[in-house]
């Protein structure tokens, strides 16, 4: 059942791609299923967030009705609120939501220190079965760093591995945490990896561990990879170990293409590689799961400049490009994609954060006027 | 003239060292150097281990280096020829002092082990504190420029436990191990390093919001120690930012006190900014001894005999323990040499973009020794 449900959404998922021709492949492998897409409205759960959130999302907003995307938000509020079992918890409205319309869009949220309830985002990865976080980084024109021709996809187990919140102290002084790896979760990201790979025309998938020193649970990791690997004969493996990925990122990105890995290691490689092309704000993130799909940006709220107009949208609105291409809607994701990459690379009006000193709203006032 | 200077210089130098705290055998030195030799056990490990030694000899033979290695073949990928652990780790501890290529640790093991020589080795003589100088050299092309940063790692707890099972099949457990302990140790390691080296701030890794009582545990004992350090600045930062910032701005770091895994990551990042690893150097200490290793621990397997590996990060390695031993006068005299061959850059590897084989590399070196 389990498996039958991801092969489902593999056959929709189109998170980004890399030229027309893998597109239209894609859209025609899809085509049983986009149908229902594309044709009427759908619906798609948007939970703003905090801090900065509502802006970006309301320039998401914004752009996507100027571009005449054929969906209908459906805005919901996460707010923690307690439950029946007296903790605190994400609404069950907002729960339904997502359960209903299969995909969500997310800004930023924010996790009260010590305010008695679990982070939030976390709660929602459970909730949803997220286990693949997405995180497609890539060289913007315009916007110039140190490296160029960055084009990495790092996928990251997203349920266990070091994040399994297992932890006891044995004696005063002695922790012990432990990192739980399963056949099943590793075979589940490794399959979405290649399944990724090879709808978005990308030639190499490079699983990522440290089976050297933790020989059995990376190992475990690391077999299920070449598994995987041997039913797709298409896509180029190879196995790398995670300083190496480190050390020779820095050194040439082009090196890597697809990167598949457990949890903390993706948590880490994926950070470092938004510092590549230019930090958070650019880097769009979607989260893959059994019962739908969350897009969201992956930076934090900003309360500092919080309703002051000054946010970038970039990565909110990357995000939704990656979810209209989930959704089949790759015409829409284009052109809305486009209007973004261009207004960068004009550099006319960039948000403080780029180094320019338009505001959130002009900036998103130039990407409308592109789109028409 | 200037060879009379430099013997008057040489033997103040080492009689003022007389005065140090680690200078045991060297009472009656003032007559005869041949008599103060040093002894120093030597590890060429895998892959291209054993060139960058030989360029590493060939260099301190040329500067009159008195130290004498004393060398084992110690290999987990070679079992057969390797020698036993315990011979090794007795003439370490016999001699203090040790340079090591890297070992490789393949992701299976001969004896049906999961712990890997080169833990093994770590923790019988409890080499726990990893330091690798990151450092911007001249003549060799970065992204970024003037990096200058000190990381420090526990090497013998965490990740690297070796404690892990199957619970049931498919499922692994792995257990990662942090004490008070240790971190405690480590902490004051840094800060004492810090101190030492007239370093102005420590940075804690860690990633205290995840896991919060391991890391948790590292990075309290770490904010303990730094109360007891008031004059260094401390600062704590969460593993997966600080790559990034790493990647963009790797200036803004000083000294980094981190637990194991994050160690090797953050090492290897590093070593990747300033040009690889055939360029870092690094040293694992214990209380007792010190092993003296490149930073980056990559045997380069695929250059083996083929000539072509940078032996920079050796040859510093070697500068570091002439330092160590106390006869900073050679190791000046090797390092300036190394620098002014890497600053002419006409000789260069091919990790930094040159055409030269490690011989040629070597023999430039040697060339401008003066």
């Amino acid at each position: 059942m389990a498996v039958r449900l991801i092969k489902k959404f593999f056959n929709r998922i189109l998170i980004t791609d890399k030229n027309d021709s893998t597109t239209k492949v894609s859209a025609a492998l899809s085509n049983g299923l986009g149908r229902s897409y594309s044709s009427g409205i759908q619906k798609v759960t948007l939970i703003p967030g905090d801090g900065i959130g509502p802006e970006i999302s309301a320039a998401v907003q914004k752009i996507f009705e100027t571009a005449k995307v054929p969906i209908e938000w459906e805005t919901v509020d996460v707010t923690p609120v307690k439950g029946p079992d007296g903790k605190f918890g994400i609404p069950q409205a907002a729960i339904d939501s997502v359960n209903r319309n299969k995909i969500g869009l997310k800004g930023p949220l924010m996790t009260p220190v010590g305010k008695g309830h679990r982070s939030l985002n976390l709660a929602l990865r459970k909730e949803f079965n997220l286990y693949a976080n997405v995180r497609p980084c890539r060289s913007l024109d315009g916007y110039k760093t140190l490296y160029d021709d960055v084009d990495v996809v790092t996928i990251r187990e997203n349920t266990e591995g070091e994040y399994s919140g297992i932890e006891h102290e044995i004696v005063d002084g002695v922790v012990q945490s432990i990192k739980l790896i399963t056949e099943e979760a590793s075979s589940r990201v490794a399959e979405f990896a290649f399944q990724y790979a090879k709808q978005n025309g990308r030639k190499k998938v490079t699983v990522v561990h440290k089976a050297n020193i933790m020989r059995m649970s990376d190992g475990l990791f690391l077999r299920c990879c070449r598994e995987m690997a041997a039913k797709y004969p298409e896509v180029k493996f190879e196995e790398r170990y995670l300083d190496t990925v480190c050390l020779n990122m820095v050194q040439d990105p082009k090196k890597y293409d697809v990167l598949v890995m457990p949890n903390l290691y993706g948590d880490i490689l994926s950070d470092m590689c938004a510092g590549l092309v230019g930090g958070l704000g650019l880097t769009p993130s979607g989260n893959i799961g059994l019962n739908g799909a969350l897009f969201e940006s992956v930076h934090g709220t900003a309360p500092d400049i919080a309703g002051k107009d000054l946010a970038n949208p970039t990565a909110l609105l990357l995000s939704a490009c990656m979810m209209l291409r989930h959704m089949g809607l790759n015409e829409h994701a284009d052109k809305i994609q486009a209007a973004c990459f261009e207004t960068i690379k004009e550099s006319k009006y960039l948000t403080g954060d780029l180094g320019g000193k338009a505001k959130c709203s002009e900036f998103t006032n130039e990407i409308c006027a592109k789109i028409n | 003239m200037s060879l009379a200077a430099r013997s008057l210089f040489r033997t103040f130098l080492q009689a003022s060292a007389t005065r140090g705290i680690h200078t045991t055998p060297r009472v009656e030195q003032s007559s005869s150097r041949e008599a103060q030799r040093v002894t120093c056990t030597l590890i060429p490990g895998d892959g291209v281990g054993p060139e960058l030694m030989y360029s590493l000899q060939e260099v301190f033979k040329a500067a009159g280096v008195p130290v004498d290695f004393e060398p084992y073949f110690l290999s987990e990928i070679n079992p057969v020829l390797s020698a036993k652990l315990e011979d090794v780790v007795a003439s370490i501890s016999k001699n203090k002092i040790c340079i090591k290529g890297i070992i490789s640790t393949p992701d299976y093991s001969t004896e049906g082990e999961l712990q890997t020589l080169n833990m093994k080795l770590r923790n019988e003589l409890d080499l726990y504190a990893n330091v690798v100088h990151v450092r911007s050299l001249p003549g060799v092309k970065t992204r970024h420029k003037n990096i200058d940063s000190v990381i420090i790692r526990e090497q013998t707890e965490g990740e690297y436990s070796a404690l892990e099972h199957e619970s049931v099949p498919g499922i692994v457990e792995c257990l990662k191990i942090i004490t008070a302990k240790k971190s405690m140790r480590i902490a004051k390691f840094a800060f004492d390093y810090a101190t030492k080296n007239n370093r102005k701030k420590v940075t804690a890794v860690h990633k205290a919001n995840i896991m919060k009582l391991g890391d948790g545990l590292f990075l309290r004992s770490c904010e303990e120690m730094a109360k007891l350090y008031p004059r260094i600045e401390f600062e704590k930062m969460i593993v997966d930012n600080t790559t990034m910032q790493m990647v963009s701005n790797p200036n803004q770091f000083d000294v980094m006190v981190t637990p194991n895994l994050y160690g090797n990551i953050i090492d290897n990042l590093a070593s990747g900014l300033v040009g690889g690893a055939g360029v870092v150097a690094g040293a694992s200490y214990s209380a007792e001894a010190v092993v003296f290793e490149p930073g980056a621990r990559h045997t380069f397997a695929e250059a083996v005999g083929k000539n072509v590996a940078n032996p920079t990060a050796m040859l510093l390695c070697g500068t570091k323990l002439l330092r160590h031993i106390n006869l900073p006068k050679y190791s000046d005299i090797i390092q300036s040499a190394l620098i002014k061959v890497l600053d002419d850059g006409k000789v260069r590897t091919k990790d930094i973009g040159g055409q030269s084989t490690t011989q040629d590399f070597t023999k430039a070196v040697i060339y401008n020794l003066h």
